[in-house]
């Protein structure tokens, strides 16, 4: 699928995968309100709008070893080859945090982190951008993240849209933080409300399931911060599973982790990992595809559709266990 | 200050005591350990004040339960003491709120309030 765009239309996140990776495509609708966007879009950060494709990719646990994955890296590392494999290269990646898993031997993490980055740096991208996660930087304040990826909190434009990394891990309590949020405030200011934004963090910006941890403490915070945007995308991980969840104007996408999955809250009253099944070593790791459909009243629907063919392969929870050969467990 | 307002100011915190001296604070002490509370359940009754003494036995620990107001944070060398009144029966799970290590994500108790 082409996405055609000119300077009178109005880009949206028009399509995304959601797996292992999340393959998002930013396409563009036209009409009055689209000009208008466009318009002041074009204002706000100099740079035309035009469609583009990235990647989230989430979760990975680099160091991790358990009975839920004995697999270490491979869910990882077959991630990256199968993007560097995509038709269309994507303009970015994204990793919504839990890079690697922490360890407190002396040297350890810090060689979890290389590790991490020596995977990531095999993909063919033009950028990547990272958030931590509290096992990135929970036990030392963000330190050794900043120390390998600079800034925890930050944003730049693409393309017409405005990306947001959200740090809400690094302080004692799971929060963004009186500091951040004013930063965020700063940085929003300059767009009009028909900007598209896009919030990338490692915890759900709203209440999933506090008990289970899958919360942030001051996200309605933040959200407020958001709410008088038309057109918000939060991206995040840290729940190991795919979630959806819609209020106001905007859109929250969980992707799958690259190392495990946990079950469905709703249906289990534990938070335990899905067990590990030979036989099925990368199940619910692997991709699939949802397409994002405008709706009349100017949101979006999203819905399951047709995996593009370069990632049939990979769809559902058997696409990974055809890649990986039993010899190599 | 005129008059009545003197004596509202007055009245307030003596109607706030009221009820404590009504039904003494119950002391609940809970050990917090990585990765686990102990003990892992309390039992408590609505309208039954009661006085949370929070130890932890090696590092930061938080404790956190949203909707009876729990928010706080105990170290090993200082104990948190919170001090509430349940108003409304059901099971409240409290979590470790503080990332603390591995397992840190499964670290939680209830309040089962009667």
């Amino acid at each position: 699928m082409r996405d055609r765009i000119d300077r009178r239309t109005f880009l949206r996140i028009a399509g995304l995968s959601l797996g292992a990776g999340a393959l998002y495509r930013v396409g563009a609708f036209a009409g009055a309100e689209g000009q208008d966007a466009a318009r002041a879009l074009g204002r706000a950060t100099g740079e035309a709008p035009a469609p583009f494709t990235f990647v989230q990719l989430s979760d990975p646990h680099v160091g991790f070893s358990g009975p839920p994955n004995p697999t270490g890296t491979q869910a990882f590392e077959r991630a990256v080859a199968e993007i560097n494999a995509l038709p269309q290269r994507p303009d970015l990646v994204l990793f919504t945090g839990d890079l690697s898993h922490e360890s407190e031997k002396p040297g350890e993490h810090a060689a979890r982190m290389a590790r991490f980055r020596e995977i990531a740096g095999r993909l063919r991208v033009p950028a990547m951008h990272a958030v931590p996660g509290e096992h990135d930087a929970g036990l030392d304040g963000g330190a050794l993240f900043r120390s390998f990826f600079g800034e925890t909190s930050y944003s730049f434009d693409h393309k017409g849209v405005h990306f947001v990394a959200l740090d809400n891990v690094s302080r004692a309590k799971p929060e963004v933080g009186p500091e951040r949020r004013d930063w965020l405030r700063r940085d929003l200011a300059r767009f009009p409300r028909t900007a598209p934004i896009v919030v990338f963090t490692h915890r759900p910006l709203f209440d999933l399931r506090p008990d289970w941890e899958w919360f942030t403490r001051d996200g309605d915070q933040v959200m407020a911060l958001l709410e008088p945007f038309e057109n918000v995308t939060v991206l995040y991980g840290h729940i190991h599973r795919e979630d959806v969840h819609r209020a106001g104007h905007a859109t929250h996408y969980a992707a799958r982790s690259l190392i495990f999955a946990f079950p469905d809250p709703a249906t289990t009253p534990e938070k335990k990992p899905i067990p590990f099944d030979p036989a099925r070593p990368f199940r619910n790791l692997g991709l699939r595809r949802l397409d994002a459909r405008r709706e009349g009243g100017g949101g979006l629907a999203i819905a399951p559709t047709e995996v593009e063919l370069t990632l049939r392969k990979l769809s559902g929870t058997e696409g990974f266990a055809q890649l990986l050969r039993p010899s190599s467990l | 200050m005129r008059p009545a307002l003197f004596a509202a100011a007055v009245a307030l915190p003596l109607l706030a005591a009221a009820p404590a001296r009504a039904a003494d604070p119950v002391t609940v002490t809970i050990v917090a350990k990585r990765f686990e509370f102990t003990p892992k359940e309390v039992r408590l009754k609505a309208g039954q004040p009661v006085r949370i003494v929070l130890r932890s036995e090696d590092v930061t620990h938080g404790f956190f339960q949203r909707e009876l107001g729990i928010d706080a944070e105990a170290t090993k060398e200082t104990p948190a003491e919170i001090t509430l009144t349940p108003a409304k029966p059901g099971r409240y799970v409290t979590i470790c709120d503080h990332f603390c290590g591995s397992g840190h994500g499964n670290m939680k108790m209830t309040f089962v309030v009667e």
